[in-house]
């Protein structure tokens, strides 16, 4: 095959970005892509099976079939995990990657985020550390994602975020019942309440129309196409230019290096199963954190024994997620009006500044309420089965409020991704095995958070409330998942450099949530995105001073 | 396993015309014979697992789990997706069967409302992954889609004050505009 500029590995929210600011740049790319490309037709609305409620299997890959993962338990067992498995840590395989089936908040970090070591000190046993690059530099890339990408809401009401030269582009979706609940409660109580930023049209925008207010959206593809992904943004664009081909049902093996330690391009298996080569000037890996760190594992040679990347064994740790913590309400008057996309309020009061907590994290009320996610939010005393279950069904499915939010998780090296020593994919290469866990830290500041939760639902009017604050066994990654090719200057503590370049070699780069030093307390798609176009700039530059060809 | 399948689909298409009837055919007593309407499970299979999800959701004002349709569903899994299952599935209710000639002398179907309900405990007591398993898909089937095979005509969605059809949005769009109404 011809030898093209550049391959990008993922069409996902990042590889989305880059073969967009790539092809724009003159760039020739190969964008490889191992799911389907799906469209707003796809939109299944099937409650059992789709991208979060994955008891009949994930809507948009992978597939149960031939894609296993293996997790540790505490104990250091190895157990089997299928895709459509909690444990898998699932996030998708498909054109526009998550982007295609999110619920769409598009967050901002704040700037604490990205100095968490500065800010509160590493609690003993953490890996917790500073970014390489701050809030400030980021900016203007949160802002381009904003626009490009397209995000509806408005952060007047909250005094907490950073400073912003340009408001969002999109007014917020109005409220629902929820929000207006749950609004004037928050005020009481002295917090800031705001519409959450979501990468959903409010109205018309980029030629597509606005949100239908269904309450099929988080994990669903959107069935008129108001949600904004890389899929129906940045990706089309990328192909108008003539410069982008994407491939989609194709698996990157390897990234293939030469004697000299420069990579040639990677080998991939075709949509018939056969292997194929791409040679490059550069490759770009945004497989999203596990895989990312597993194809890095998987790119051995003579010069790189441990895989790509990997000379001081720091591929693959620091996982990390969220810790979703929160509370559900019950109420004595119908808080349920089926108008979506349900999430529609948060506060960001809490996300840093409690003394004794190593951070915080946002809450807001919860996505979709369908009557298979209420059978195992019930109040406490319900019995789990029997009359007393379906009365309580009735009882309480439009009386409920669930408020919810991710926990900043306190990271940890021994959270990693490594890869299984015998279990091989249906392709026969070696699938990624998840051990450890993120630092015990994160967990005390889960609970705290809950209860804020809690106490936001009584004031709104909640006869009764239960908590959730678990303490889970394994990292909760899944669809969060980020920190595995971490982001630094020093060679021997990170993968990357502050221009997502590997350390050990000069034309590969990881640009997706993996280079995430830490995750902050908000839903990651927007800095996902918003490090796409900070690493897509210097990357062009780098070009085009003649850097990077070979 | 192939030719199984294969055995079970000619079956099934056999039926297909009895489809809607069939269903219910556990709830009210008639029973299509050996490897009948069901594309997995066996009659006898079938009513024990009845008696079981009944008890998970029993009748009220509305409809129990197999008059919604819940044995449709999980019998439409356990050739699909919830294949890895079918094992627990045979031993479980062979398991249930047992405690109930054990306790009462008699097969499950044959016990009286709270006699099923102890069974039920006794199965949840002695085989817990099973149970949860069964109790898992009986809520799946029952609050789930259609589509499916169970929560026939959206019954535990009109239970629960939902909308019919089912919650799709569309009342709050218009779509000849292209925007909220």
């Amino acid at each position: 095959m011809n030898r093209v500029n550049a391959v990008v590995v993922g069409a996902g929210a990042a590889g989305g970005i880059l073969a967009k600011e790539l092809a724009v740049a003159g760039l020739s790319v190969v964008l490889l892509e191992r799911g389907k490309w799906f469209t707003a037709n796809d939109c299944r609305k099937d409650d059992l099976r789709n991208q979060r409620t994955t008891v009949l299997g994930n809507a948009f890959g992978p597939e149960d079939e031939g894609n296993p993962r293996v997790w540790l338990d505490e104990n250091g067992s190895p157990h089997i995990a299928l895709p459509s498995e909690g444990a898998y840590q699932n996030n998708a395989a498909c054109v526009g990657g998550g982007t295609l089936s999110y619920g769409a908040q598009a967050w901002r970090y704040m700037p604490q985020d990205f100095r968490m070591r500065s800010t509160y000190g590493a609690p003993v046993g953490s890996s917790l550390e500073d970014w390489p690059i701050s809030y400030d530099d980021l900016e203007p890339f949160y802002e381009k994602a904003e626009y490009e990408i397209g995000i509806s809401g408005d952060y007047g009401g909250t005094p907490f975020h950073g400073p912003r030269r340009r408001s969002l582009p999109m007014p917020p979706l109005p409220p629902n019942r929820e929000f207006t609940i749950l609004e004037p409660a928050a005020r009481r109580l002295g917090l800031h309440p705001f519409p959450i930023p979501m990468a959903r049209n409010s109205i018309p925008y980029n030629g597509r129309g606005p949100c239908m207010r269904c309450r099929w959206c988080c994990g669903f593809a959107c069935e008129v196409d108001a949600k904004n992904g890389s899929q129906n943004t940045v990706i089309p664009v990328a192909l108008n230019t003539g410069n982008c081909e994407l491939r989609t049902g194709c698996m990157v093996k390897e990234i293939l290096t030469d004697d000299r330690g420069r990579a040639l391009g990677v080998s991939y298996f075709d949509p018939d199963g056969h292997l194929q080569q791409q040679l490059s000037d550069l490759v770009v890996v945004s497989a999203c954190a596990i895989e990312s760190a597993r194809l890095l594992l998987n790119s051995k040679s003579r010069l790189f024994p441990q895989g790509l990347g990997n000379r001081y064994d720091q591929v693959g740790r620091n996982l990390q997620g969220h810790h979703y913590t929160g509370a559900i309400g019950y109420f004595d008057f119908e808080t349920y009006d089926d108008v979506g996309p349900g999430a529609s309020i948060a506060i960001s009061d809490y996300n840093h500044g409690t003394p004794g907590l190593y951070g915080g994290g946002m809450l807001a009320n919860e996505f979709i309420r369908l009557p298979i996610h209420m059978i195992d939010r019930l109040p406490a005393n319900t019995p789990r089965w029997g009359l007393g279950h379906k009365q309580a069904m009735r009882a309480w499915h439009k009386r409920s409020i669930v408020i919810i939010g991710p926990t900043q998780q306190i990271p940890s090296e021994n959270a990693r991704v490594t890869l299984d020593p015998s279990v091989k994919d249906k392709w026969g290469l070696p699938v990624a095995r998840l051990s450890g866990n993120v630092h015990p830290h994160t967990f005390e500041i889960g609970e705290v958070q809950a209860k804020r939760a809690e106490a936001w639902l009584k004031e709104a009017g909640a006869i009764h409330t239960s908590v959730t604050a678990g303490k889970p066994q394994s990292v909760s990654a899944g669809q969060h998942q980020a920190g595995t090719c971490r982001m630094g200057s020093d060679p021997r503590a990170s993968v990357v450099n502050r221009e997502c370049r590997l350390h050990d070699v000069n034309n590969v780069f990881v640009i997706d949530s993996s280079v995430h030093v830490t995750n902050g307390g908000f839903n990651p798609a927007l800095t996902i995105m918003a490090i796409a176009y900070f690493a897509s700039q210097s990357l062009v530059a780098n070009w085009k001073a003649g850097g990077l060809r070979s | 396993m192939g030719s199984i399948e294969t055995d079970t689909l000619l079956t099934r298409r056999r039926f297909v015309a009895a489809g809607a009837l069939g269903g219910v055919a556990v709830a009210i007593g008639c029973h299509a014979g050996k490897r009948g309407f069901w594309e997995f499970l066996n009659e006898d299979q079938a009513r024990t697992l009845a008696a079981v999800c009944d008890q998970i959701i029993p009748a009220d004002e509305f409809p129990s789990a197999s008059q919604a349709g819940v044995l449709s569903y999980i019998d439409r899994q356990l050739v699909r997706h919830y294949r890895r299952h079918r094992d627990a599935y045979k031993r479980g209710l062979e398991q249930a069967q047992q405690l109930s000639r054990k306790r009462f002398g008699q097969d499950m179907t044959a016990l009286a409302q709270t006699q099923q309900f102890e069974i039920a405990c006794d199965l949840e007591r002695q085989n817990r992954p099973f149970f949860e398993l069964v109790r898992n898909h009986t809520l799946e089937g029952y609050y789930g889609s259609p589509r499916h095979g169970g929560n026939r005509d959206a019954q535990s969605w009109r239970m629960l004050g939902l909308d019919e059809p089912p919650i799709r949005g569309r009342a709050q769009y218009d779509l000849t505009k292209g925007s909220p109404s």
